[in-house]
């Protein structure tokens, strides 16, 4: 169930690749090596679509620009007919509402390109365990937009379902180690709570982020299009 | 025994020996003045102590650099005849009594000039800083204190001359031997007048090329700072043309703003306007000067204020610190603005280290980023193990 069971009984993640650059696609294979089995790669949103839904991998590299209607766009292709496909996307540049795009439309993680191979590895072992996957910058961006939403539309937060609109302090915490550059077992650590707990903190969180219906994490995903 | 850089008046000396020998430094230094004021072979000796004694951190005494500065000893060789011409004056005068004016304190004069044109970066730095200032009296558009001081000073020496001339010599006749001591100055003058003269050219045209040298130097830093490190960073997003145009478009503001405006680029407190744009310059420049990846999350963002600027450049100072010591190719910076602060932590992976068995040279950059958060009532908190990596974690409030 977890990555080390994975890794032990020798049943390696099924990954596809979809991504533009094809230097970048030669680059994760090779970083990634024997521990993953690539089965497909795609460089536009319908050739993804069909040869995801035809092999079914275990996780789907996501790259969130994308000709052709970009990351989302391949999410939506796939996840109502295949909930089962796990999703990790990365990009370079780190628009803010790209990312949060591509997450509320399914994507269970994101990382950035700069990501170092032992990293990428792990990454790709948590999606396809099950997990979500939070990079730092990831974390800086829900805590961001949690934040504005609770300032800006502080009153009203009792009128739809709170749960969903407002980070616990515990997630908060977690994120905000995250987004330190903390690992999940350094998280762990420092707030001495089990891995498993950090785990499903912030697995809560990602429900919270794709699951709140608040027009207001659209918005902030736009007014930072300036920035 | 090393001159001590913190307890100085001067060169350090005194705050050297006192370490050395455990004896208060206060009372070396009453005791120095006292000697020195009597018979002058003290202030010899403190001028040839700094020629010789290396400064605290180094290993080289001006003295190994000083014995190739030909002009520098030329100058010193200038100052004898004045000594030869002040040696007649006070013999015909019979002040010979006044201790200050004897030989050792010229001697002392002239190698405080070699001191002074070979001294290391730092030294200079803190003379120019400290010392000249001192000499100076503010001569240059200083204050009205300042002038009446040196009005004051001027005329108590101008006031001792004359008692001591007429104090020494109640009759005229006495006074003879000085005319024979003027003739003989005279005569001084006249042989060594242009030789003084073309040293002083020399020292004007040397001073010229090397303000021009420095100008050259600020130059090359400012276009290796910002032009050329902008060049490097658009080849590396060469795959993100909004950000290229980015880059050229800052570029090109900072680059106007320095020719036709005369404003220094580059320094966060000058520039940024915002905790964003502050971070994001900090981030720009340790990367292209450290060759390491600074990994910035950012949570919200807000005006600079004094206070926050300083919080920039002790996160700087961190992350400089990181690339310099830590081993590890990435730092990551986090800033959150909050309320009533903004939090900001500087965090490597790399080796870490011993908070309680810092090296020195480490604990004045601890101090200079703690003493510069503590300015606007800021705060630091360095967590660090062997092999573990340091996070530093900096608060100032809003």
């Amino acid at each position: 169930m977890t990555n080390v069971d994975r890794a032990t009984t020798g049943g390696r993640p099924r990954i596809f690749l979809v991504e533009d650059h094809t230097v970048f696609r030669a680059g994760v294979r090779a970083e990634l090596g024997d521990a993953v089995e690539v089965i497909g790669e795609a460089d536009e949103v319908a050739a993804a679509i069909e040869l995801i839904n035809e092999r079914l991998p275990d996780v789907v590299l996501l790259d969130v620009h994308l000709p052709g209607g970009g990351g989302q766009a391949v999410l939506r292709g796939v996840l109502p007919t295949h909930p089962e496909v796990q999703f990790l996307a990365l990009s370079v540049s780190d628009a803010p509402e790209d990312v949060i795009a591509v997450i509320r439309a399914g994507a269970r993680g994101y990382i950035t390109k700069t990501i170092s191979g032992g990293e990428l590895l792990q990454a790709v072992y948590r999606i396809a365990a099950g997990d979500a996957f939070f990079s730092p910058r990831l974390a800086g961006f829900v805590l961001d937009a949690f934040s504005q939403m609770s300032a800006e539309t502080g009153t009203l937060i009792t009128r739809l379902d709170p749960e969903l609109d407002q980070l616990s302090p515990r997630e908060r915490e977690v994120l905000r180690l995250i987004a330190r550059g903390y690992t999940y077992k350094e998280v762990a650590r420092d707030l001495t709570i089990a891995a498993k707990t950090v785990e499903s903190h912030v697995s809560s969180v990602l429900r919270k982020l794709q699951l709140s219906t608040r027009h207001e994490l659209t918005r902030w995903a736009t007014d930072r299009r300036l920035v | 025994m090393r001159r001590s850089t913190d307890a100085r008046v001067l060169a350090g000396i005194c705050g050297g020996l006192s370490r050395a020998t455990g004896i208060d430094v206060t009372i070396l230094r009453i005791g120095f003045v006292l000697i020195g004021l009597a018979s002058g072979v003290p202030v010899l000796m403190y001028a040839l102590a700094w020629l010789v004694v290396p400064v605290e951190g180094e290993t080289t005494n001006i003295f190994s650099r000083a014995i190739n500065d030909r002009r520098g000893i030329r100058l010193v060789i200038a100052v004898v005849p004045v000594v030869v011409v002040t040696q007649i004056v006070v013999s015909a005068l019979h002040i010979g009594f006044v201790g200050i004016i004897s030989w050792p304190v010229f001697l002392a004069v002239g190698l405080t000039i070699l001191t002074w044109r070979n001294a290391g970066e730092a030294e200079r730095v803190w003379m120019d800083d400290n010392l000249v200032p001192m000499l100076s009296l503010g001569s240059d558009g200083g204050g009205r204190a300042k002038l009446v001081l040196r009005a004051a000073a001027g005329a108590l020496l101008g006031a001792g001359g004359i008692v001591v001339l007429i104090l020494g010599h109640p009759s005229t006749a006495a006074l003879r031997p000085l005319g024979g001591a003027l003739l003989v100055i005279a005569a001084i003058v006249v042989i060594f007048g242009p030789w003084w003269l073309s040293l002083a050219r020399d020292l004007m045209s040397e001073r010229e090329a090397r303000a021009m040298a420095e100008e050259r130097a600020q130059m090359a830093a400012h276009v290796h700072d910002s032009v050329l490190q902008t060049l490097a960073l658009i080849q590396r997003s060469a795959d993100d043309p909004q950000n290229v145009v980015r880059l050229a478009r800052v570029q090109e503001r900072e680059l106007r703003a320095w020719l036709f405006e005369s404003r220094a680029p580059g320094a966060i407190s000058e520039d940024a306007t915002m905790l964003a744009e502050g971070v994001g310059l900090l981030q720009r420049h340790v990367e292209a000067d450290h060759g390491i990846t600074v990994q910035v999350v950012l949570v919200g963002d807000c005006d600079l204020t004094d206070g926050l600027r300083a919080l920039l450049n002790a996160a700087r100072e961190a992350t400089v610190n990181a690339a310099k010591w830590s081993g590890a190719p990435q730092v990551s910076l986090y800033a959150e603005v909050e309320p009533h602060a903004v939090m900001l932590y500087v965090r490597d992976r790399g080796r870490g280290f011993e908070p309680a068995e810092v090296p020195d040279d480490r604990q004045g950059i601890a101090q200079s980023i703690k003493a510069r958060m503590a300015r606007y009532g800021g705060t630091v908190v360095i967590r660090s193990l062997p092999g573990e990596g340091t996070d530093v974690e900096l608060s100032m409030p809003r």
